[in-house]
């Protein structure tokens, strides 16, 4: 495999050839912020938190989807980037209806965590207070739309790692909604084995254990490195 | 920054909250005794008046959900220098705008009609109990807020940080703490 050598935030760092910006940095020790790539399953590029700026590219790129190039200089954590996520958090905390006091996962929320991690003490843009459900039909599982920010690893790891596609993404803009089959109750759908694999990655209390109640939802990723080095390298270790 | 004068004055005032904000405050504890000190506190939700002082510091606490509010948190931001959001239902909302999801019709029926044993009518806006307003908002949409203070509620240690920085005169070091 060929390795690329790039500048990232004055370091020297080297990498492999097709490893994103992303991966290269959190390798060395450079943790980029995210909300909706995961270890293990594809990224599609969804929240934009991981923008970076690129020397000689006028457009910020998203770094979980661009491969590392030789000779390329890029910088992870400036004025301008920061004032970008920090606007971003604000935006998806305004989208739907965050009321971490009384949320499932508060205190282990991904969301939360970077509102606080970016400087967010207030959110500048009018809030929406959109009217939306909760689907609680699945006998083990809820789901609060609530507190989704559209982040897709649900979809994701349904369909790549355990193999059902039974979530998917319908509607447009503030109609936008991850659904269930073609858009029945999660508890009727016909392709969900109920691994539970959709609660755990879930960076927000959108997807939850039934049962938990107020900041009791923290969530397990491990199984995700477990399946995958079992995938790529054939042994199931940790 | 401003220096304050040698005993600034200190407010705190509470619109649509639970009171845990200022439950907090007073979790300051013997921090109390030394603030005591160094502030003259002018206003307070158990103290009596009728126009709101003048004040240097005031800490909001609550949404603005009613007429009421709205009114009093302007004429408070005019005679304040330094206004403070105050946990997270001045600062977004939070379960006090839980009800924007729904009809405000809709909300007082349902608490004071269909789940009520016994319908004595419905207390918004007549005369006693303040109107509701059609949406609840946090504080910064209707009046300009000099600094925030998350959480529900606010850790005490957070307060005293901040209210120290101001009494000092110094530029308050902006440790963001989490929402919830
Ligand atoms: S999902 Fe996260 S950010 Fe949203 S209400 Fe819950 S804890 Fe807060
Ligand atoms: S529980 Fe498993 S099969 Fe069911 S929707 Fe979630 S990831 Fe897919
Ligand atoms: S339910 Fe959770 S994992 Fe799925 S899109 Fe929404 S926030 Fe992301
Ligand atoms: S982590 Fe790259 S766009 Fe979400």
């Amino acid at each position: 495999m060929s390795v690329k050598t790039l500048q990232i935030d004055g370091k020297m760092i080297t990498g492999s050839d097709g490893d994103s910006i992303f991966t290269v940095a959190w390798e060395h020790g450079i943790h980029i912020p995210r909300l909706c790539h995961i270890g293990g399953i594809s990224d599609v590029g969804a929240c934009r938190l991981c923008l970076v700026e690129v020397e000689g590219q006028r457009r910020l790129q998203a770094s979980c989807l661009t491969p590392v190039q030789e000779g390329m200089v890029v910088h992870t954590d400036t004025e301008r980037l920061r004032a970008q996520r920090k606007l971003i958090v604000e935006l998806l905390m305004a989208e739907r209806n965050h009321v971490c006091a009384v949320c499932v996962a508060n205190g282990a929320c991904e969301l939360q965590d970077l509102a606080m991690r970016l400087g967010v003490d207030h959110v500048r843009v009018r809030y929406r207070f959109p009217s939306l459900p909760v689907d609680l039909t699945h006998e083990r599982f809820g789901m609060d739309h609530n507190r989704c920010i559209l982040c897709t690893r649900c979809v994701r790891v349904c369909d790549e790692v355990e193999g059902a596609h039974t979530w998917d993404v319908a509607g447009r803009g503030a109609g936008c909604r991850v659904i269930t089959d073609m858009g029945q109750p999660w508890g009727q759908s016909d392709t969900c084995t109920s691994c539970g694999k959709c609660v755990q990655v879930c960076p927000t209390g959108a997807l939850f254990s039934k049962g938990k109640t107020v900041a009791e939802m923290e969530k397990d990723r491990g199984f995700l490195k477990y399946i995958v080095t079992a995938r790529e390298k054939g042994q199931w270790i940790g | 920054m401003d220096r304050l004068g040698s005993k600034p004055r200190l407010a705190t005032i509470w619109l649509g909250g639970c009171s845990g904000c200022h439950m907090s405050f007073l979790d300051l504890d013997e921090r109390l005794i030394d603030l005591a000190g160094r502030v003259e506190l002018v206003a307070s939700p158990i103290s009596d008046y009728k126009d709101f002082p003048h004040a240097d510091i005031t800490l909001v606490e609550g949404a603005v959900a009613n007429e009421e509010h709205l009114t009093h948190v302007r004429e408070v931001r005019k005679k304040t220098r330094i206004l403070i959001s105050f946990g997270d239902c001045a600062i977004t909302g939070n379960v006090t705008a839980l009800r924007n999801a729904f009809r405000v019709d809709d909300v007082l029926n349902r608490a004071y009609r269909e789940t009520a044993a016994v319908v004595v009518g419905i207390p918004s806006g007549n005369h006693v109990v303040p109107k509701l307003l059609p949406r609840v908002r946090p504080v910064h949409e209707v009046v300009h807020v000099d600094y925030y203070l998350p959480g529900c509620p606010p850790p005490a240690d957070a307060i005293w940080q901040l209210v120290l920085e101001l009494l000092d005169g110094q530029q308050p070091a902006g440790d963001v703490r989490r929402f919830g």
